[in-house]
């Protein structure tokens, strides 16, 4: 199943990538592709097979729900893009 | 200096027959004069590494060295490094100085060794070439045309080209194995869980794993036992007794099976790649070794899996760069999402943005059944296939890659061609076994070749010890590119 022009466009509207005409054009064949060689996979028959998520089946640890981190804010403000008396400033959202 | 082992120079070190500051020195003076040829390097910080060499040689004085106290490393610049610019190859991140040291990092700076500069990669680790950097591409120190293999082609050819006695590197599809085997190096992924992934740039977490390059399986053994460990802040780090990968060194290997799967000599391999192999596999059978065949059927199936449940966890991982906390930030933009858009477009390179796309499509709606939920059940019987295999030997043997190292810009258009190139080094991760890869000959153009050692989990060091074995009797490990003193 090939994608069109429009999944393009869908899936990087929800990646939140932004893409031109002559890109999405260009990325359409290539996705095309990859998408050819991951076709192979679905005429395999896993019935009965479960799903592997994870290399080795191992649980999820727990541990005491204690503060383990300490505040460092201004050490990581400190590299961001804009910020202002310690807020992160993006565009306004709401109008 | 820069031709002995991490072992001989911790044994100098050791002898006070040199100072960590002499070493750090002669290695940031070769890469001076060396990176540009080979643009191993995004970062040095000579100042800070010095700062480390002398705080190591203190720490000597102090009669408190362990066995890498001194000794200057590379690190992939997938590492967060606090204090470093950690870019992951990406101007995504080409600003971002970390606040934290990874696991790895804080691992290394506990045993005294020496930061000597960050390495070039492919940009988020998505690539098999290290083509895909924003800072350009590292050549193969033993032919200028040719890529260095990915996405720890840095790491690789810095190694290679004796910028640095031993390197980190990261491993999701092959990218410690597959650089090691086309610059003539050795490298070891370990199994999945071994080495914390805390503050190692996420690409694919339930495959991305760390682990070190060197020249020698002995001073990987030395570079694992600092790297590997138990870390409450990776939820996938395993909590085993610590052990030591040195231990087996030695010891006998004769009567050891070694499983050769059909599927990796049958077809798709060069005819050189194959005769080297061959011909190591035949070492090993002087050294005492039985071989027996074995059957991977599900191989061919490893690299489409792959590339579903990559670029799945790729999409996922890498929505965090958003141009609000830290990295880059588009300059003009309309309103938020526009801002979200513009920064990603700008901030990612083409391979990155297409494993988003692809990721992305897989996980939508109405598709991630079939795509998604599938490629997890194939991942099962990859998986599985292994686990049948391992009842008929010890280790698996093969080619870590099917040819040696391909030009620059050879596969650059089509991202089918390069992604065939990892078919035997992805299926080790999907089933989260440790693979290493160490030098066994060369190819056409004097290009190295190198051997794939696949073992169950937690077969390190047993692996370690076949690969040592095998280096005592050849040579191919002290081979030294041309052009490189």
């Amino acid at each position: 199943m090939a994608l069109t022009l429009d999944d393009v466009k869908r899936v990087a509207h929800l990646a939140r990538v932004a893409v031109d005409e002559a890109e999405a054009q260009a990325v359409l064949s290539q996705l095309n592709g990859v998408f050819l060689l991951i076709a192979e996979i679905q005429a395999v028959d896993t019935r009965g097979v479960e799903p592997m998520s994870h290399a080795l089946d191992v649980t999820q640890r727990l541990r005491a729900d204690a503060v383990t981190e300490s505040d460092q804010r201004d050490r990581f403000q400190s590299i961001a893009p804009h910020v202002e008396g310690g807020l992160y400033l993006v565009p306004k959202v709401i109008e | 200096m820069h031709n002995v082992t991490i072992s001989s120079l911790a044994a100098e070190l050791a002898g006070r027959r040199l100072s960590s500051v002499e070493l750090t020195r002669h290695f940031l003076q070769r890469i001076k004069v060396l990176n540009e040829r080979y643009n191993c390097f995004i970062t040095l910080d000579e100042t800070r590494s010095l700062e480390q060499a002398q705080a190591a040689d203190g720490l000597r004085a102090a009669g408190r060295a362990g066995p890498l106290t001194g000794i200057p490393i590379a690190q992939k610049d997938i590492y967060c490094a606090r204090g470093w610019r950690t870019t992951c190859a990406s101007r995504m991140l080409s600003n971002f100085v970390s606040p934290y040291d990874a696991h790895v990092v804080e691992q290394f700076n506990a045993a005294g060794a020496v930061i000597l500069g960050k390495t070039n990669m492919d940009e988020f680790a998505m690539g098999s070439s290290n083509e895909n950097s924003h800072f350009g591409p590292v050549r193969n120190p033993w032919s200028e045309d040719a890529v260095p293999g990915g996405s720890s082609g840095g790491s690789a050819a810095a190694v290679a080209a004796r910028l640095a006695p031993g390197a980190t590197a990261t491993d999701t599809g092959g990218s410690i194995r597959q650089p090691a085997a086309l610059t003539g190096i050795c490298g070891l992924k370990p199994t999945y869980g071994m080495v914390s992934r805390y503050g190692m740039i996420a690409f694919a977490s339930s495959l991305d794993q760390g682990g070190p390059m060197a020249r020698t399986a002995g001073d990987l053994a030395l570079m694992l036992n600092v790297m590997a460990g138990f870390d409450a802040r990776d939820s996938t780090s395993l909590d085993r007794d610590r052990e030591d990968y040195a231990r087996g060194l030695g010891q006998s290997i004769r009567g050891m099976k070694i499983g050769l799967p059909r599927e990796f000599f049958a077809e798709g391999a060069s005819a050189a790649v194959t005769k080297a192999v061959d011909t190591a596999i035949a070492e090993f059978r002087k050294l005492g070794c039985e071989t027996v065949e074995v059957s991977l059927p599900n191989t061919k199936l490893s690299v489409p899996v792959y590339y579903v449940l990559a670029p799945a966890e790729a999409s996922s991982n890498l929505a965090r760069y958003d141009g609000v906390r830290y990295g880059y930030r588009a300059p003009d933009y309309a309103d938020l999402a526009d801002m979200y858009k513009k920064t990603r477009a700008q901030g990612f390179g083409a391979e990155v943005k297409r494993r988003i796309l692809i990721g992305t499509y897989v996980l939508s709606h109405g598709y991630y059944d079939a795509y998604y939920i599938q490629a997890q059940k194939v991942r099962r019987l990859i998986a599985r296939d292994f686990a049948e295999a391992f009842k008929a030997c010890d280790v698996i043997m093969g080619p870590t890659s099917p040819t040696t190292a391909f030009r620059i810009g050879e596969k650059a258009g089509d991202p089918v061609q390069m992604y065939l190139s990892d078919i035997y080094t992805i299926a080790v991760n999907l089933a989260g076994l440790p693979g290493m890869s160490i030098p066994c000959g060369f190819g056409g153009g004097g290009l190295p070749v190198g051997l794939q050692i696949i073992g169950n989990h937690f077969a390190e060091a047993r692996m370690l010890n076949v690969a040592h074995q095998y280096q005592m009797e050849t040579d191919w490990h002290e081979r030294v590119p041309p052009g490189v003193e």
